[in-house]
């Protein structure tokens, strides 16, 4: 018995230990946060264009009956990360193909249409959520953030953060394909 | 050339722990005095090589050498200097190289000041001592090397994460590490008492001024890191239950019981192998704090950057470590003779309860740090476990804790006098339901745990107040006889009243700034009114201005009580060109009654609405400053205690010394 007692605390250590090294699996990502609207169909929403800018607004119903899945970015002129992205997601529409919408969370119309004229518009439609709404159903956690949709209007991923950096493009160069985001015989 | 030095004296430093880790306790066996005296020279010498690699590096970082590229990493030629040298332990190269460091020192402290503890415990204390060095000297030279240098060498640095650019936290690490690492010794001595067989009171005394000093910097280091968090992070708040902060407060809660179980060792020769444990653990707990804060394995605001190699290696450490010292604990504990007995209303007794709910609490903090990492490893789920978790579980073991606090020193070694110690405390119970009724007819109103937490605070300052009182006969003789009592008083007993009042103090900021905050946040344009806890603060708007290494976006505050002019605070809002990042500079106004804090943030989100609005956090936190008093007492009581005489370094000897009831506790 008081041999066991004494072997207590040596056991306890060898469980953790088993924990630790399952915990330092390199493809775990702590930060990782899973979105509970992976699977689940995409939230109804109708969002007005942004004023002055001649990109019509998006719904849900536009994300729905596509032959190929579509992507949704949420987005913001003051948002620096975005800035970044944009290259990204602009290089993805105009060299693979990929179908593109945007959501303009809490931004300013008159920021938000300088910023696309600077930078270039790769969206083909663009909701303005001026007051927030359409990204809480979204279960935004900031932004940027971007989803992959398919034509059920089941999402079928989840970006958090910026697509940015190789590993960053990479996994989602990896779920586009996987979804069939992208058409046959895209270059890449 | 220096930095190449640096290098190629940890090599040297390596090379003397291999020596350290096989020589000694190999003479210990074969009764070799010369192969047991080599730890004498070998733990020295380790102390001066890692001391200079450790000056080499911080000479790098003084004169910015940038072809280093940890000073590439985490400085900037523009940084003021004593940034740059607090660069040093920056980064987890650098930090690791000064956890080393103080594991020398503590190793050579005891090669040099340890002359009266027997050779052979010493020689297998020193050798044991070395495994660590040899572990983490290795881990530093193959894994991170501090030293490595990069061609072509860049213009300028990038700076040090800005957020780590203070004071506080500039010497929050090495008090930290100092505490942390310094149970080190205390797990080496364990470790040879085991290989020993052999658990005596002289052992407790060896130990014990080894711990206490730890257990002061730890107490100093947390303090530190947690008044660093409330000013700097710019919230308000000065615990968050982080993960990191969890691993520093684990080996302290564990220490703290390891401080008292010793005691009994010493004085009843009891709880052996429970302090042994104990000893074993805290310093498991330490190593497990630098692994998770090492090897991302869990989320945290702040933690190292990841790297899944160093974090299997130091798991190789740990299991080394952590699962050959238990394992040598299930082996050799059972056989370790049981001292003496007790009442269920002793001395003993009380420290035994003292020590099951310090243990439990941190059980509690270790299952609620990892249980995010159990459950996604058990069922793939991802969630945080935050304040409410530990809220709810710890807060009341502590209260508990808190009564037993106040009544263990009137307790008696071996069996109390149960009416005797009714009697003497009948009146302190009375005085703190009494305070809990002034604060209750005071405040009006706050929530009811609030209330019951008072009456620990109050119960624990009066009970440790009266008990000292009594030792010193206060009131029942004249002042100048109870004056020579106090003074012929061991210092050690002087610590204790002082330490116990402190935690009583703590509790008392702890409660004040959490039950009774007030905070208000406000988009707030130039002229903006604020009223919180009687201050009306208008806000006159915000200039820019330039720091050495930053802009700044500067607001004015005009606080005012009662149309009078109180002060002007001016809180930042800080970004670092260089660093890309920004931080926030509250200000306070600080009193013992309590803090205004404000702070400043551009508007993050509502643009439309509120053009041109700046987002002000304003709270008053009452008492806040009695946490960082609190934790002063602590430390101050934790000294007086390791100055007594009977604890001076390598005071004791291996001598049955008869148990009697006119020493103190402590």
């Amino acid at each position: 018995m008081k041999r066991l007692i004494a072997g207590l605390p040596f056991i306890a250590a060898v469980i953790f230990g088993g924990f630790f090294l399952w915990g330092l699996n390199p493809d775990r990502d702590p930060n990782e946060i899973p979105s509970v609207l992976i699977s689940q169909p995409a939230p109804a929403f109708d969002l007005d264009p942004v004023p002055g800018l001649e990109t019509p607004g998006l719904a849900r119903s536009d994300l729905v009956g596509n032959e190929r899945p579509v992507v949704v970015n949420v987005f913001a002129s003051w948002c620096v990360p975005c800035r970044a992205e944009h290259a990204v997601l602009t290089r993805f529409v105009e060299r693979e193909g990929m179908r593109l919408f945007g959501i303009n969370y809490k931004d300013k119309p008159e920021d938000a249409v300088k910023w696309l004229n600077d930078l270039g518009n790769p969206y083909e439609r663009i909701g303005s959520d001026l007051s927030g709404r359409t990204g809480i159903e979204w279960g935004l956690s900031g932004v940027p953030e971007t989803f992959i949709v398919d034509g059920d209007g089941t999402v079928l991923f989840r970006y958090v953060g910026p697509v940015v950096g190789p590993d960053a493009v990479e996994r989602f160069t990896q779920a586009l394909k996987q979804a069939g985001a992208l058409p046959k015989g895209a270059a890449s | 050339m220096v930095p190449e030095i640096g290098h190629f004296a940890l090599a040297l430093a390596l090379a003397l722990a291999l020596v350290q880790s096989v020589l000694p306790i190999a003479g210990a066996s074969r009764r070799n005095a010369v192969w047991m005296k080599s730890a004498q020279a070998t733990a020295i010498g380790q102390v001066l090589f890692v001391a200079i690699a450790f000056a080499a590096l911080m000479q790098a970082f003084i004169v910015s050498d940038f072809t280093v590229r940890n000073v590439v990493e985490n400085s900037h030629s523009l940084k003021p200097m004593l940034y740059k040298v607090a660069g040093t332990w920056g980064s987890h190269e650098g930090s690791l190289l000064l956890w080393i460091l103080i594991l020398a020192v503590f190793g050579a402290g005891v090669a040099w000041f340890g002359s009266n503890i027997p050779a052979e415990t010493k020689a297998r204390t020193l050798s044991v001592q070395a495994w660590i060095s040899v572990g983490f000297l290795s881990f530093l030279l193959l894994t991170s090397n501090p030293f490595e240098r990069v061609f072509p060498p860049p213009l300028d640095g990038n700076d040090l994460n800005p957020l780590l650019q203070d004071m506080g936290l500039a010497m929050h690490p090495p008090l930290l590490y100092f505490g942390y690492v310094g149970f080190s010794i205390v797990f080496s001595f364990a470790v040879a008492a085991l290989l020993e067989g052999r658990v005596d009171p002289a052992w407790a005394r060896w130990v014990r001024p080894w711990t206490l000093a730890a257990w002061v910097s730890l107490t100093a280091g947390i303090a530190l890191g947690s008044w660093w968090a409330y000013y700097e992070l710019g919230w308000g708040g000065w615990w968050f239950w982080d993960p990191v902060e969890n691993v520093s407060f684990m080996p302290w809660l564990l220490g703290t019981a390891l401080l008292h179980s010793a005691i009994v060792t010493e004085k009843r020769d009891a709880f052996k192998s429970w302090t042994i444990l104990l000893a074993i653990l805290t310093f498991s707990l330490s190593l497990l704090g630098t692994f998770i804060v090492r090897s991302g394995l869990l989320t945290s605001v702040h933690a190292f950057a990841v790297d899944p190699e160093r974090g299997l290696y130091i798991l190789g450490l740990l299991a080394v470590s952590i699962g050959g010292s238990l394992a040598l604990y299930a082996w050799r504990a059972p056989e370790m003779e049981p001292g003496g007995l007790f009442r269920p209303i002793s001395r003993e007794a009380g420290l035994l309860v003292n020590n099951l709910i310090l243990a439990a609490a941190t059980g509690t903090v270790l299952f609620g740090t990892l249980y995010p990492l159990i459950l996604e490893a058990i069922t793939g789920d991802k969630i945080s476990v935050g304040p409410p978790f530990f809220n709810a579980a710890f807060i009341p073991m502590m209260l508990a804790l808190v009564v037993f606090m106040g009544l263990g020193p009137f307790l008696s070694w071996k069996r109390a006098d149960i009416a005797g110690l009714l009697d003497r405390i009948r009146f302190v119970v009375v005085l703190a339901f009494i305070a809990v009724l002034a604060a209750w007819y005071l405040l009006n109103g706050g929530p009811i745990m609030a209330y019951l937490a008072i009456l620990g605070a109050a119960w624990l300052l009066f009970a440790t107040l009266r008990e000292w009182a009594l030792r010193i006969r206060l009131f029942e003789v004249p002042l100048a006889e109870s004056a020579r009592r106090a003074r012929n008083l061991p210092r050690a007993s002087h610590g204790m009243t002082l330490a116990h009042a402190g935690v009583a103090v703590l509790m008392m900021g702890m409660i004040g700034s959490t039950g009774w905050k007030s905070e208000e946040i406000v988009f707030a344009a130039p002229g903006t009114e604020v009223t919180i806890a009687g201050f009306d603060i208008t806000f006159e708007g915000a200039t820019q201005v330039q720091g050495p290494n930053y802009i700044a976006d500067r607001g004015t505050l005009v606080v005012r009580r009662d149309g009078e002019l109180v002060t002007t605070l001016f809180p930042e809002r800080r970004y670092y060109p260089v660093a890309e990042s920004q931080t926030t500079e509250s200000a306070i106004r600080s009193t013992l009654a309590g803090d205004l804090y404000t702070s400043i943030a551009t508007p993050a989100s509502d643009q439309v609405n509120n053009a041109g609005a700046w987002t002000l956090r304003i709270l008053y936190e009452p008492l806040v400053n009695l946490i960082w008093i609190g934790s002063i007492l602590l430390v101050i009581g934790g000294c007086l205690s390791l100055s007594d005489r009977r604890l001076r370094v390598g005071a004791p000897r291996r001598a049955k010394q008869p148990a009697s009831d006119a020493v103190p506790a402590e």
